[in-house]
């Protein structure tokens, strides 16, 4: 890791600063601001120099702070909201990585033992651990994996979240020859954004139930834009993946993929689209949840990639 | 016990020095290799046959040369001073599909049965310095003509087969692609299949020629027995005038010809004598390259001029190998702990693949060693112009404390990009064959054509040879050749296995800690 020049830089957002809305730091002194004066930043939870789950092929990966959902079972629930700088987790830090300073949390990377206590003890669903980027600093983060990698993923939280961001991103990876790929909750109306669309190859889309009721039920949202902004991708050649999380008793997994492959049965004749079914595992996930939800079997599993399958999708991989 | 057998079998390794007519000793080694249950009769018939070369000398050598083999700097690699063949042999196979060969009364085959046959006669008869074929060809090509045949998987399965069980030992190895053939698909298929240490396999690739998804299926079958392993085709090919061939651990050579000798230097023992690297740079080693080079002329002419093979072999009088496609081998190994010992002679820490000094003092070896050897002259060797090939050789079973080649050592490895840009940076120096080991977990079974990216990235800055398989292997890489871990655990036990250089790979695994090497994960 290890940002140039990160150290004089606030590595949080301003207080009050609402998620959801994009940030230009005031902060900024170097060259850039005299060519670019509002410069994006955006709050980044970790970045992946290799992956192999993010996409087809060894990509690099960011996951930005932040996602519009709630979902009961989220196995990363840390990066749904922004830090507050309650400043409780500063308390609990075994290793002092973690201070105060002018109302802010500062978290030194250098002292972090990667204990957790940190997110298990935040009330708010954040992370002290987040850095704010620029685009540009994100593409100097990942210049030495470049020969290595053939794309680039942004997930998070929720990466359409940061629109705008992720348009200037996926610009200067372009101009690399990368591909680029967002993981997305499909809450974003990409039919109204051709801009993002022109610099986005594809988008991995989740759908976490077909049903309006069991979708309000775990994300807290309505499941209306995902499954139109499904239909639309799949249109315009951009649905590179449908993935669904396979929760027994919580929700109808063999219901949303039989659904889902009605729904998009048309296009799978003409294009490649991936299904990835993903059993749901008590890692990371939160209290109450983590109690009361059950993991998949190995049958049940089976069963959905069946009906996948039995739709046309190009490759149905269970994970 | 087994290990006495592997001391005897590496009597001139440069550990322990010829021991001129000592019958009692001679006695020992006989001995030993009649008594040991580990070993097949075959096995125990090969090692006995180059027992006599370790206690009678046909040329006579320099002091100097014996003096640098008794400290171990330089070490002849079982050979023996009478080398009666040439140590790998790559034959003009394309020639046998298309004319058949006369002295084996084979005519040129016709099915894809009689093709497979016909190389299964031929291989029986291919010499080396391991007594079976270091190299079975592009076996794609030759059989991709017969593919129609409705057969196809039955044969080519039992031919993959046969190999295994005929030829007991992983140095064999069979080429395949740039182009992705049907022969090329179903040989990865069946191998994935049948998850044989038996033949070693390499894909000649390269990218702008090689389909992305035969690549991706080749790092499915590598992650499934530790094969096929990628070599840079496009820098390969630019080495020599004619095709090159991969042969026994990871060597390009000359189709139609090979290497006649191999001897190496080893590097961290000649560093041990350095007053410090300009000492190393500028006196040890331009020495250690002249009388080694000396003493591989002097091996290459007893070869070509005294022993029965340039005139006589069926295979040379056929043109199937020609004098002219032959080199000689000068191998190198123990960069690593060279590179440290300097370090630590002139006070500094800094450590091979950690600090950029190191690694410059690593270039600067390997610059002067290639001026070195560049400034001998062959009388043989016309393929590459009277001189010798540089070759990162991968080391034996005894060696202790010394890394295969330039690899960085097991146990210091870096991150992974880091690892693969330092084989860019240092494997464009050896022609005759280079290569590093990447073993991956499981997840990468799950996306291999990110394994694909990987190599594409390392060969685009220069990397020339890439291997890997999956921790969860059976078969494995030791250094350059593959042995099955439940063969390993039968030969700890005194069980005998079927595989020759199983042994070595034993050797390998209690002396340089094969299994702790780094297991990267996705
Ligand atoms: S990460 Fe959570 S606990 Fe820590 S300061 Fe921010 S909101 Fe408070
Ligand atoms: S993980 Fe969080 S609590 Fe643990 S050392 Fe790092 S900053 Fe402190």
């Amino acid at each position: 890791m290890g940002l140039r020049g990160s150290k004089e830089r606030p590595y949080l957002r301003k207080e009050g600063t609402k998620p959801l809305t994009l940030n230009t730091d005031k902060g900024m002194q170097r060259t850039e601001m005299a060519e670019r004066p509002k410069v994006l930043r955006a709050a980044v939870n970790k970045i992946l120099h290799h992956s192999v789950v993010d996409g087809p092929g060894n990509r690099a990966a960011v996951f930005f702070q932040g996602c519009n959902f709630h979902c009961a079972y989220c196995h990363n629930p840390e990066t749904i909201a922004m830090c507050t700088s309650c400043g409780h987790c500063v308390e609990v830090c075994p290793a002092g990585a973690l201070t105060l300073q002018n109302g802010k949390v500062r978290w030194q990377q250098e002292l972090c033992c990667e204990c957790d206590r940190c997110i298990h003890e935040c009330a708010h669903l954040a992370s002290p651990r987040t850095k704010d980027y620029t685009a540009g600093e994100i593409m100097e983060e990942i210049r030495k994996d470049l020969p290595f990698i053939r794309g680039l993923t942004v997930s998070g939280g929720e990466c359409s979240m940061q629109r705008d961001f992720v348009v200037e991103l996926f610009r200067l990876a372009k101009a690399e020859g990368l591909s680029t790929l967002m993981d997305s909750n499909g809450s974003y109306d990409y039919s109204k954004d051709e801009e993002l669309l022109a610099v986005c190859d594809g988008v991995m889309l989740d759908i976490k139930a077909f049903d309006e009721e069991e979708h309000k039920k775990l994300t807290g949202q309505s499941r209306e834009m995902v499954l139109k902004n499904a239909v639309y991708l799949a249109g315009c050649g951009k649905l590179e993946e449908i993935r669904t999380v396979v929760v027994p008793e919580f929700l109808s997994g063999e219901e949303t993929v039989e659904k889902v492959g009605q729904m998009l049965e048309p296009y799978l004749k003409e294009q490649k689209i991936r299904y990835k079914i993903i059993a749901y595992r008590p890692f990371g996930v939160r209290v109450p949840y983590k109690e009361t939800l059950r993991s998949p079997s190995a049958e049940e599993l089976e069963r959905c990639k069946e009906i996948a399958k039995s739709y046309g999708f190009s490759e149905v991989v269970v994970i | 016990m087994k290990q006495d057998i592997c001391m005897a079998y590496c009597r001139t390794s440069g550990k322990e020095h010829p021991n001129m007519l000592n019958i009692t000793d001679m006695k020992k080694d006989v001995e030993s290799i009649i008594t040991n249950t580990a070993l097949t009769n075959e096995q125990a018939a090969m090692n006995l046959s180059a027992v006599p070369f370790n206690y009678v000398e046909f040329f006579e050598t320099s002091s100097a040369f014996r003096e640098l083999l008794e400290a171990g700097c330089v070490c002849t690699m079982t050979e023996g001073n009478a080398t009666y063949c040439p140590r790998y042999t790559l034959p003009d196979y394309e020639k046998l599909m298309r004319e058949g060969c006369r002295f084996l009364r084979l005519d040129p085959p016709k099915t894809l049965f009689e093709a497979t046959q016909t190389l299964e006669m031929f291989y029986r008869h291919i010499p080396s310095v391991t007594h079976y074929p270091v190299y079975l060809g592009s076996v794609d090509k030759m059989l991709e003509p017969f593919m129609d045949d409705p057969y196809a998987y039955e044969i080519l399965k039992s031919f993959l087969i046969f190999l295994d069980r005929t030829i007991p030992d992983s140095y064999c190895h069979m080429n395949l692609g740039p182009e992705a053939t049907k022969a090329g698909e179903m040989i990865v298929e069946i191998q994935t299949e049948l998850k044989n240490a038996i033949p070693s396999i390499t894909l000649l690739y390269d990218p702008d020629i090689t389909p992305d998804d035969f690549a991706a299926k080749c790092v499915t079958c590598a992650l499934a027995c530790a094969k096929p392993s990628f070599a840079n085709h496009k820098a390969y090919q630019k080495i020599y005038r004619t095709p090159y061939g991969i042969a026994s651990c990871y060597n390009a050579l000359p189709i139609g010809g090979g290497s006649l000798t191999l001897s190496r230097i080893v590097l961290s023992r000649l560093a041990v004598r350095a007053k410090d690297s300009e000492h190393f740079l500028n006196d040890l080693l331009p020495h250690t390259v002249r009388v080694l080079c000396e003493y591989i002329e002097q091996k290459i002419r007893f070869l070509v001029e005294r022993t029965h093979f340039f005139t006589s072999n069926f295979l040379v009088e056929e043109g199937f190998l020609k004098l002219e496609n032959f080199t000689g081998m000068f191998g190198v190994v123990g960069m690593n702990e060279c590179v440290n010992t300097l370090m630590e002679k002139e006070g500094c820490g800094d450590r091979y693949g950690y600090s950029e000094k190191a690694d410059r003092l690593a270039q600067e070896i390997m610059e002067k060693m290639t001026q070195c050897v560049m400034n001998f002259e062959s009388k043989y060797c016309d393929c590459t112009d009277h001189h010798f090939t540089i070759h990162a050789q991968v080391g034996i079973d005894v060696d202790y404390d010394i890394s295969p080649g330039v690899r960085i050592r097991i146990g210091d490895e870096l991150p992974l990009y880091e690892h693969l840009e330092h084989c860019a940076k240092m494997q464009p120096y050896f022609n005759s064959g280079v290569g590093d080991i990447f073993p991956f977990d499981e997840t990468a079974k799950r996306n291999p054509a990110a394994v694909v990216d990987l190599i594409k990235g390392a060969f685009s800055k220069g990397m020339r040879y890439f291997s890997t398989y999956s921790d969860d292997c059976d078969v494995i890489r030791i250094t350059g050749y593959l042995v099955k871990k439940s063969d390993i655990e039968k030969l700890d036990k005194g069980i005998r296995v079927q595989q020759a250089n199983a042994m070595w790979g034993y050797g390998e695994v209690k002396n340089a800690r094969i299994y702790e090497r780094k297991v990267r994960n996705l």
